[in-house]
Order: C-alpha cells, then structure tokens, then sequence
C-alpha cells in the first residue's frame, strides 16, 4: 500500500507544478462558463412550457460543472500512454508491483491535482460574482462531499481502463474521441441531465457517466434529496468496482500479448 | 545452481505491414498484410551464480526480446524460461522483487523529479528498510560518484549522468542478478570505465550474476568470462572469448617490420597484408607455437621490429557474425528495423 500512496504523492505533487496552465485553463473556463449560463438564460427566456430543473439551479449546475471539468476522465493518463507508445512501460513492469494499483494511484493524482488548483479560485468567483448558491443545506454538502470522493474513484478507474486500452489503439485516436463524445452528452458537462429528452434517461440512469458529474450536482443542489445519496453513491461505486475488474482483465490480456515497443 | 535456464525459447512478432503511398494506404484499410518476425526461434543456454555473462549479435538478433523475456515482460510463444527457480511471466511480482535491469535506452527515473527523489520512490516501491537504503545509496553513489546531481531533476542530466544513476537505481534493493542492456550505449570513455568497472566489482566482490548485452566489444573483453553470440533468435556460439577465437578461426597475429623490402611467406602462416616492409602473419598458435615461428623468421630475415598479437575482437565477432549470415541464408531474414535500436 505504502508503495502507491508514495506513486500518488509523487505524481501529484508532479502535477500541482503546472500552475501557469492551470491559471490559464482557469481563465478559459470562466469564459465558456459565462457563455453556457447566457445561452441557458436566453433558453429560458423563451421557452414557455415547465422545466424539469429551474434557471438559477441550471447556473449552479454549469459553474460547477465548470469548476470540476478537469475531474472527467478526458483522455488516458498522459504519462502512460506515453510509457506505452515508447515502450518506457517495460520499466513499469520490472517493479514488484501490480500495474494497475499503480495506474490507479497515479489516475487520482491526475484526476485531482489539477481540479484543486482550478475549482477554488474558480468557485468563489462563481458564487460572489456569477450568481451561484451554495449547497441546498448542510446534509446536502455532506452527501455532495461523498459523492465526490466517489467521482475521484469512478473517474480513476475511467482513466485507468482508457490507459489500459492504449495498448490496443497505438496508433488510432478513435476511441478516445468516442470517449470524449459520450461524456459530454452522459455525464452532464454541456446540458445538465434532467433536460435531457425523457427517451434517453432510462440510458442515462444505467450509464456510469452520470456519476461523473450530475450525481453530486444533484446531491449539492437538493434536487437529489439527501435520502436518495445511498442509491447515488452505491450507483457510483459499484459502477467503479466493475471498470476497475474490467481495466485489471483487459491488461491482463494485454500483458499476455504486449508488445514492448523498441529494443 | 544455475539461476537461469531457458531451453528453446521461442518468440515471434507479428507486425502489420503498412503499404508505401496513398494507394497503399487505402488498401491498408481494406486489407492489412502481416509479417511474422521470428526473434527467438529456439534459443537455449544455462547460467550459473556468480557468472559474469556477455550476451552478443548483431543488430535484431534477438538479444532484447531475450532480456524481456526473463525479466518477466514479454510472454514467449513456447520453451521453458526459469530464473532463480521461477517462471518470470507467471510470478511477475516476486521475480521482478529480486533482480535488477537497466534497459540503456530508456531511463526508469522520473523525469520530472530529482535524483535522489526518484531513489526514495524506488525504496518505498521495493520496500527496503530505511537503514539498509541510507548504507546501499551511500555505497552506490559513491562507487558511481553522482553525488553531484542527486538533487537534480532527471531531464537535466547528461547521458552518462543519467545512465550513471539509472544503474543506481537499479540495485538500490540489491538483486543478485542483475541484466544490462547496453549500459554503455552512447557514453564517453571514462564513463564507459566508470560503469565498467562498476560491474565488474560488483561481479567479484558481491558475487551478482550480470547479463550483459553490449555492441562494445571492449566492454566484452574486459569483463566477460563466458560470451553468448545469438544471430537470428538462435544461438550461434557460447563460450570463453578463447573458445569465440578458435571457433571463428581467425587464429593469432604476428606483425613484422623488415629491414629490406625482401619476400617472406613462411609455409605455416599465412601474409594478411603487406605493405612496403611491413608484414602481417595469421598462423595457428596450436599447430605452430608462437616462439618456433618467430625465431624462424629471424633467423632466416634482417628483422627491425616484431610483435604478437591477438586479433582484435570486432574481427572476431564480425567473422561469427558474417558465419552465422552464410548459414542463415536459406531462411527468411527479418527486415531491417525502423528503430534505431
Ligand atoms: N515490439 C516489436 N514488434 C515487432 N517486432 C519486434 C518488436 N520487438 C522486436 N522485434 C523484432 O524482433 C527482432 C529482435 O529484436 P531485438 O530487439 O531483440 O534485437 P536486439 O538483438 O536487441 O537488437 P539491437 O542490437 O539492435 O538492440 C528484430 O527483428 C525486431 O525487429
Ligand atoms: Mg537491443
């Protein structure tokens, strides 16, 4: 165990150096957040009928989306697809560990370290500036605090499978469009789930993408009740229990027929 | 005890075969067509504790797919492979606890960390006691003097530097066997003898069995006992470096200055080169003892200066090499590689 805490330091305090990127993510961020909360606006200006959420708990839903975007399992960890492609990953391999427990102790680094540096700068602004609430009561911030920590795991094991799977996909980049395709229509990140069209929802609910970002939303909001954050988590973590089996199959697979590139 | 014994280890590679120009390319797509590369096809030795090995061929030969192997990071088609008693792809974990590796193409510090930070990951991920790390770390860095750039971040060291420390790294839990593959790749002369000398201390004095792929023949000469040559994923030749000579029959030299520009070809050695009045003699030093030749040629010549010698090992090696070529004709050879290693 010590040995992956100490990958996870490590890594994460690798990544918290990138402070001028953050700053600029940051600034990027803030803007397309003001465009979404005025296109949200101006859609609610002009639609008539009931919506399922109302606009100011559509701006809290979109500043926080903004705030913890670095948080979704984009892409594959960087460093290990690139120890894959060079071939750097026969290192990986000589050391006594288990692969994956490593490529997950790394994934949560790289799934927080940039969040912390961006989401609280980000979050006062947003709520002494750009009108969002804060958490629906104190029940709610301690479920949304749990479920939380169950989108850093659910995203890790994510990441940790996208990492896996560049084993196979050397070369094409298909996949990880794909992936970046469904999380921004499943998770929430561009239109908050609940205005989803009511066809698509059963989907949404089986998916592990709403866990991502749209549970603990909810869960902040009070638009999940409290009494309903078991069921969310237990959604939450049971979906990373199977990506995690999944990920550890899938290297073991790829163990069997890798191919460590160069001599 | 052997601590390796492999046995007619096989491994191919399938490589998809991609088509030149944009035609090429599209029928890719359709079709692709594959080719099989043969790395290891049968290769068998044993090695006992306490043996310094140097393991040799040609570019692609296969020597680290063999290194993979038994460092438990490639699975091989079929053979037997143990190390210290286990199967490395099947124990992975508890093989890879006990030995060592340097890959000299690639680095396993962080790069992004300083030296010494990279050490202390090490530690934790071997689980070394903190004691034991301080006295081992003391030891290496001083034998390998990279004192100076312990606290600097990896991506600033220079090529010996880093391979200096990632040899470092590599026995910081102090594996018994230890595998080099090209350690000296690319380094200046004295950090060649650094880490040459390094292992060679740590083959004697600590009795590590070492495997150690090189291109530099020097690095054979000065350290191995025992050579391997591997050509074509098979096993061409395995033996002392005497044993490598007599094999490749290149037999020894004898280098004469004459006085005169005269004839001399005596009937038991045969003239390699002539030039104005130097003249270069190979002969059997079985069939023809060195002393009787040599006062021969004195006494029959007006001779300035004489010298015996053994032929430099590249030639050795280039003759085994160029052998091994002749014999392999008949099979497909694998294409040259577009890596550069
Ligand atoms: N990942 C791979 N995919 C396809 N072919 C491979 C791969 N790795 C090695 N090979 C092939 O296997 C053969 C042996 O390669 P290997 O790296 O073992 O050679 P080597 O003896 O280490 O050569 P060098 O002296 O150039 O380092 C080569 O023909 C090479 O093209
Ligand atoms: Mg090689």
């Amino acid at each position: 165990m010590r040995a992956y805490v100490a990958i996870f330091e490590a890594r994460f305090r690798a990544l918290l150096q990138y402070r001028a990127a953050a700053l600029a993510g940051l600034a990027t961020q803030v803007f397309w957040g003001l465009v979404r909360v005025m296109i949200f606006t101006a859609f609610y200006a002009s639609s008539t009928g009931a919506q399922p959420m109302t606009l100011p708990e559509v701006i809290t839903y979109v500043w926080l989306t903004q705030a913890l975007l670095m948080m979704l399992p984009w892409r594959p960890d960087p460093d290990v697809e690139q120890l894959i492609r060079s071939g750097n990953v026969a290192y990986e391999l000589v050391r006594p560990v288990d692969l994956h427990g490593l490529w997950l102790a790394r994934a949560v680094a790289q799934r927080t370290a940039p969040v912390l540096l961006r989401c609280l700068p980000m979050v006062v602004l947003a709520y002494s500036v750009f009108g969002m609430a804060g958490p629906a009561g104190p029940l709610p911030a301690l479920a949304f605090a749990v479920s939380l920590c169950a989108t850093v795991a659910l995203s890790a094991a994510l990441t940790a499978l996208l990492s896996v799977s560049t084993f196979f996909t050397l070369t094409g980049r298909g996949l990880h469009s794909l992936v970046i395709g469904v999380l921004n229509l499943m998770s929430g990140a561009i239109i908050p789930l609940p205005l989803l069209p009511e066809w698509i929802q059963p989907l949404v609910r089986v998916l592990p993408f709403r866990g991502l970002l749209d549970t603990p939303f909810r869960l902040y909001m009070g638009h999940l009740p409290p009494e309903a954050a078991l069921q969310a988590v237990g959604h939450q973590l049971l979906w990373t229990v199977l990506l995690v089996l999944a990920g550890r199959w899938l290297l073991a697979r790829a163990l069997r027929r890798v191919v460590v590139q160069g001599g | 005890m052997a601590q390796i014994v492999v046995e007619d280890l096989r491994k191919r590679f399938v490589v998809a075969e991609r088509r030149a120009g944009m035609l090429g390319a599209l029928a890719g797509v359709v079709r692709r067509r594959h080719r099989v590369v043969e790395a290891l096809a049968g290769v068998g030795f044993r090695v006992d504790e306490g043996e310094l090995v140097g393991y040799i061929g040609p570019n692609g030969a296969g020597k680290s797919t063999t290194v993979k192997v038994l460092a438990g990071i490639l699975v091989p088609d079929g053979g037997r492979c143990e190390v210290q008693g286990r199967v490395p792809w099947l124990e992975r974990v508890e093989h890879v606890a006990r030995i060592g590796v340097v890959f000299g193409q690639r680095t396993q510090l962080w790069w992004d960390l300083p030296v010494v930070e990279s050490f202390e990951l090490l530690r934790e991920i071997y689980r070394v006691d903190r004691q034991q790390y301080r006295v081992r770390l003391d030891a290496l860095v001083n034998a390998l003097d990279v004192g100076a750039v312990l606290d600097v971040p990896v991506r600033q060291l220079s090529l010996g530097q880093r391979m200096r420390c990632d040899v470092v790294a590599a026995l910081l839990h102090a594996p018994q066997l230890l595998f080099l593959d090209e350690p000296t790749i690319g380094l200046d002369a004295p950090a060649k003898l650094a880490v040459r000398e390094f292992v060679r201390r740590l083959n004697r004095e600590r009795g590590t069995t070492v495997i150690l792929t090189t291109h530099d023949m020097d690095d054979i000469e000065a350290l191995c006992s025992r050579v391997v040559v591997i050509d074509h994923g098979r096993i061409s030749c395995d033996g002392s470096l005497d044993h490598l000579r007599e094999r490749a029959g290149v037999g020894r030299r004898i280098i004469v200055d004459l006085e005169r520009d005269e004839p001399l070809a005596p009937t038991d050695a045969r003239v390699v080169s002539r030039e104005g009045t130097r003249v270069v003699l190979a002969f059997d030093p079985v069939r023809t003892p060195a002393a009787a030749l040599v006062a021969r040629i004195t006494r029959e010549h007006a001779v300035r200066d004489l010298f015996v010698e053994n032929p430099p090992i590249e030639e050795i090696v280039a003759r085994l090499y160029g052998e091994a070529d002749a014999r392999g004709e008949a099979e497909p050879r694998p294409e040259p590689r577009e890596d550069p290693s």
